[in-house]
């Protein structure tokens, strides 16, 4: 027995230097693999990342500078927003590039447990409101003013909406008054939760291609709308103050003014990187069109970023100067 | 999202004790005719007095409890840094899981130190995985696992693959390392035992969801976050099965090892451990399966993986991308189901055929150690071999086909799919929903306790009372009742499919053979790939939801119905065909009936499996219970509503275990 053993072990070992001998090139030989390391004075850069694709590309264009141009070392984080800003007192994350107006969120964590700060606009305007897909607004261009809904209502019946016409909402992370709307506007609709953005843009694309009649909640800017321009139907004007009490809310979304919210402590940490967020700032059409690399042509966020900045050199050094 | 995964054996105990007599037709009549009178007059009295005392309560509204939790959570926000119970235990807690978890990625997933690559790259861990496999189970199994590991690198998946092997290696072990010895205890003590159920079922029926948001807020985003998460969920197989196996080692063993004067300790460690050391490894493979289905969740709080590419294909509907992921996923649980099967049998066949071979082996063991030794080293140390080669170009053809079949039938199918929607929503699930939600609570509440009363016994009429009081309690009455007509009626089509695959696959042995692989697939594919298919195909709807549940909910039932139907005596089978029965006689007149035992136990497991995607079902459109936890999860003034939601899915899930549990008994009685 003893002599099979030591056979095969030579059999090894014999097998071992031959594969070693025509090895090639060994971990950590080339210089390129190095790049991770040289931090420089950036250091470390949490940057959270929201589930939905404008906040992605927002974030591949944040991360792709610092990273290569002041030569940080960004971990992403893919959170949801609660939890993302729960970070800030944690020091898991340092900052959030898209926020929608959660007051809620801005009174907790920036008023009461004063871990964030505010970091100034993104330049993104952000509109919310009720869309349909284009053919529709097409085929009854009346349809985008509020006051005629009612007239389509059993149109937009559903096997969800108890025989009144459907609204169609997305996410529950979503800001919306949509139920307060329908009952002070006196609308004959039942708000359904898809639950989703995934279903909500699912139902459009469906409602587009099969002519079917959708309305909804839907926001700008996003991807999805450079696949299908949904159509904006426009409620009573929004006035300052007309959404004060949310029960009586019979106005529409106003305009939100993107912003970006970091850590207090990486605000004073004099890291190059929050110099760049608080700098950073470009229009939706400039998000739209990451997003759509990413989305729609399925490039990776990297990819689409470097495509994006090397074709706008000019804002990005704005940024970093 | 699997529950109680051990009941399957306990049914099978049943099962053994005494052959089924034949059913008492007097009192089952009597039964179902009860049951019957108990719906009329629901009936009448739902006709009487619709919509009053139906406590209702609006998407965005409150209760004082859902208040109350969400001063809770917001308090221990606030205090973490200065409170001692953080500073000294959760901290402590994070840091050991935490270190564990980036020790084993710095194994074989991510960069490690001043490396650009991990200590062991994919020939080390191709080589390690066929040789463990080989070495505790069988050189079939080896190859399997060899092929399975290489595939998900072809898939161009390998980094993400080592991800949610090491989350998953990580969670199993510390999972093990409570629910062994809390099982070994939980078998020698009855009380033990009693007191540990309401707890496993806790763990296992409340969404993860809910947990998600309080985990992060106690031990951070990251790794140990999501190992923790994963625990929670993973644990309580491998305990249950472990009690249960150390129960059932016959007691006339246990005696004469007493009588031969062993101390407890030698009982224990002699006898007991050893007779069930094969369950306790079935144990550990459903902890693993338990773990491996909380990938794609994890994910949500930033668990790097497979599950982390599933979520973000989500959110541009990119479906084969993800579909991509869930295949890795699932060849995943198909190469660590497989090896640790195998390894249960091992300790038995190696018994069986020791001797000479047990000598050459040992040999053949030292041999491939060198081996996998050889293969470590030249993956640590050059490229070629730490790195997969190629641009994982498998991936990119799966990913297309997978999108060439779903744009196919989401163009040719979706009006035979939408015709069938509404016929099953307006014929089914609209009354039977306006009857749960429309009537009084009070009268809801009477007739489920009038039903389990005559079905299961004055005792799941006392349990049914208790969680109808505290479902109205949770302030999520309504919600609540509109989940459960959608549970219902999905169970009502999983039993379908049940009966009809079941029967097929337990008279056939080799349509089984042919439809197994499928339904383990179904059971481990996440959820969150087949969601954007199924709402091109359904829409944003209720019955979207139900579908997506009897994808998962299906396949434990057909498994347990074909069981049931094979374990018919053949002598019986062959008696009746003598007589004259034709195939569709014998099923009906007599394989169905005899294994009514295991129809109800599919019931019960149909029913668990469908809440366990209560949650999932409230991202397509399902709304109630599911879309009140993930906006919990989402928006801070939800949280304690979200949890109240959980807590209501929790307790439906209990009042049906053992309404269809104490019906199983009385039924095989």
């Amino acid at each position: 027995m003893a002599r099979h053993w030591r056979a095969g072990a030579a059999g090894l070992a014999v097998l071992g230097l031959t594969l070693t001998a025509c090895g090639g090139a060994k971990v950590g030989d080339s210089s390129e693999a190095g790049g991770s390391g040289s931090s420089g004075k950036c250091g470390t850069f949490n940057l959270a990342v929201n589930p939905w694709v404008g906040y992605e590309a927002d974030a591949a264009v944040v991360a792709y500078v610092a990273e290569n141009d002041l030569k940080c070392k960004v971990t992403k984080k893919d959170l949801k927003e609660e939890i993302a800003w729960q970070g800030f007192g944690t020091g898991e994350v340092d900052t959030v590039l898209e926020n929608w107006g959660h007051d809620d969120l801005k009174k907790k964590y920036i008023t009461q447990q004063k871990t964030a700060v505010e970091a100034g606009s993104t330049g993104n305007k952000g509109i919310i409101g009720w869309y349909v897909p284009p053919w529709l607004a097409k085929a009854h261009p009346d349809i985008t003013n509020w006051k005629n809904l009612n007239k389509y209502a059993a149109n937009f019946k559903t096997s969800e909406s108890g025989g009144k016409g459907q609204l169609l909402d997305g996410d529950p992370s979503y800001v919306t008054n949509d139920e307060a709307l329908v009952k002070n506007l006196k609308l004959d609709f039942k708000v359904v939760y898809a639950g989703s953005e995934t279903a909500l843009i699912q139902a459009y694309r469906d409602a587009e291609k099969n002519k079917k009649w959708v309305i909804g909640y839907f926001y700008e800017p996003q991807w999805f709308l450079s696949e299908v321009p949904l159509v904006k139907v426009d409620l009573p004007a929004y006035k300052t103050g007309c959404d004060a009490d949310p029960a009586k809310v019979a106005c529409d979304y106003p305009v939100y003014d993107l912003d970006k919210i970091v850590s207090a402590k990486f605000a004073k940490s004099g890291s190059p990187a929050y110099d760049l967020v608080k700098k950073f700032n470009w229009t939706n059409d400039d998000q739209n069109t990451v997003a759509k690399y990413i989305a729609v042509d399925k490039m990776t966020p990297e990819a689409a970023a470097k495509k994006w900045v090397d074709a706008n050199r000019a804002k990005v050094d704005a940024w970093i100067k | 999202m699997t529950v109680a995964m051990e009941k399957p054996e306990t049914s099978g105990e049943a099962r053994q004790s005494a052959p089924p007599p034949p059913p008492a037709p007097v009192r089952r009549i009597s039964r179902s005719m009860v049951v019957g009178a108990i719906l009329v007059v629901w009936l009448v009295l739902f006709a009487l007095l619709r919509g009053k005392q139906t406590l209702a309560l609006a998407a965005a509204d409150l209760t004082d409890l859902h208040r109350w939790l969400n001063d809770v959570n917001d308090s221990i926000g606030a205090n973490r840094n200065s409170n001692p119970l953080f500073l000294y235990f959760f901290n402590e807690i994070r840091l050991v899981i935490d270190n564990l978890v980036t020790f084993v990625q710095d194994l074989i997933s991510q960069p490690s130190g001043d490396r650009p690559l991990p200590q062991i790259g994919w020939l080390g861990v191709v080589g390690l995985v066929g040789y463990v496999s080989w070495a505790v189970a069988n050189w079939r199994v080896a190859l399997l696992a060899v092929a399975g590991f290489t595939f998900l690198g072809l898939q161009g998946l390998w980094q993400e693959s080592m991800d949610t092997l090491a989350l998953t290696l990580s969670a199993v072990l510390v999972a093990l390392l409570f629910a062994l010895p809390l099982g070994v205890w939980a078998g020698l003590s009855d009380r033990a035992n009693r007191i540990a159920t309401p707890f496993l079922d806790f763990m296992q029926t409340m969404p993860t969801f809910v947990y998600l948001a309080p985990l992060t807020l106690f031990f951070l985003i990251g790794g140990a976050s999501a190992t923790i998460a994963t625990v929670i969920y993973a644990a309580p197989p491998a305990l249950r099965i472990t009690a249960h196996a150390i129960r059932s080692v016959p007691a006339t063993t246990v005696e004469a090892a007493d009588s031969m004067g062993a101390t407890r300790r030698q009982s224990l460690l002699k006898v007991l451990l050893p007779m069930s050391k094969r369950t306790v490894v079935m144990g550990v493979n459903q902890t693993i399966m338990a773990a491996l289905a909380m990938v794609t969740i994890a994910a949500l709080i930033d668990a790097p993986g497979l599950g982390k590419t599933v979520v973000q294909a989500l959110q541009s509907l990119d479906v084969g991308t993800a579909f991509n992921a869930g295949l890795a996923i699932v060849v995943m649980a198909i190469v660590l189901d497989r090896v640790t099967t195998a390894a249960s049998g091992r300790a038995e066949a190696a018994r069986r055929n020791a001797g000479p071979l047990l000598k050459w082996r040992r040999h053949l063991l030292v041999a491939g150690g060198a081996v996998a030794a050889v293969l470590v080293y030249l993956s640590h140390t050059y490229v070629w071999a730490a790195e997969f080669p190629g641009e994982g170009s498998t991936g990119s053809n799966i990913a297309k086909a997978a999108d060439n079949v779903t744009t196919w039938a989401q163009d040719n199918l979706s009006g035979l799919t939408n015709g069938f929607r509404d016929v099953i929503t307006n014929g089914l699930l609209n009354p039977f929903q306006t009857l749960l939600t429309d009537s009084p609570w009070w009268l809801v509440g009477a007739a489920l306790i009038g039903i389990a009363v005559v079905l299961g016994g004055p005792r799941a009429g006392i349990t049914t009372a208790v969680c109808v009081g505290l479902l109205v309690a949770t302030g999520v009455w309504s919600d609540g009742m509109t989940t459960l007509a959608s549970t219902v009626v999905a169970t009502v089509l999983v039993m379908l499919l049940g009966v009809v695959f079941g029967v097929w696959m337990g008279r056939s042995a080799l349509v089984d053979r042919l439809v197994r692989p499928t339904l383990d697939a179904a059971q481990v594919m996440p959820p969150f790939v087949y969601l954007v298919p199924f709402l091109a195909l359904f829409g944003a709807t209720r019955f979207t939801a139900i579908v997506a549940a009897i994808v998962y909910a299906a396949p434990v039932a057909i498994k347990i119905i074909a069981d049931g139907v094979r374990t018919v005596p053949a002598t019986t089978v062959e008696a009746a065909t003598s007589t004259g029965c034709n195939t569709w006689q014998i099923i009906t007149k007599v394989q169905l009936p005899m294994a009514r035992s295991a129809l109800t136990l599919a019931t019960n497991q149909g029913l668990i499996y469908v809440l366990a995607m209560v949650v999932v079902g409230g991202l397509v459109g399902a709304g109630a219970l599911g879309y009140d936890v993930v906006a919990g999860f989402s928006q801070g003034q939800l949280y304690g509503k979200g949890l109240a939601a959980g807590l209501a899915i929790v307790l439906l899930g209990v009042m049906f275990d053992r309404i269809t549990q104490a019906a199983a008994r009385r039924t095989s009685d």
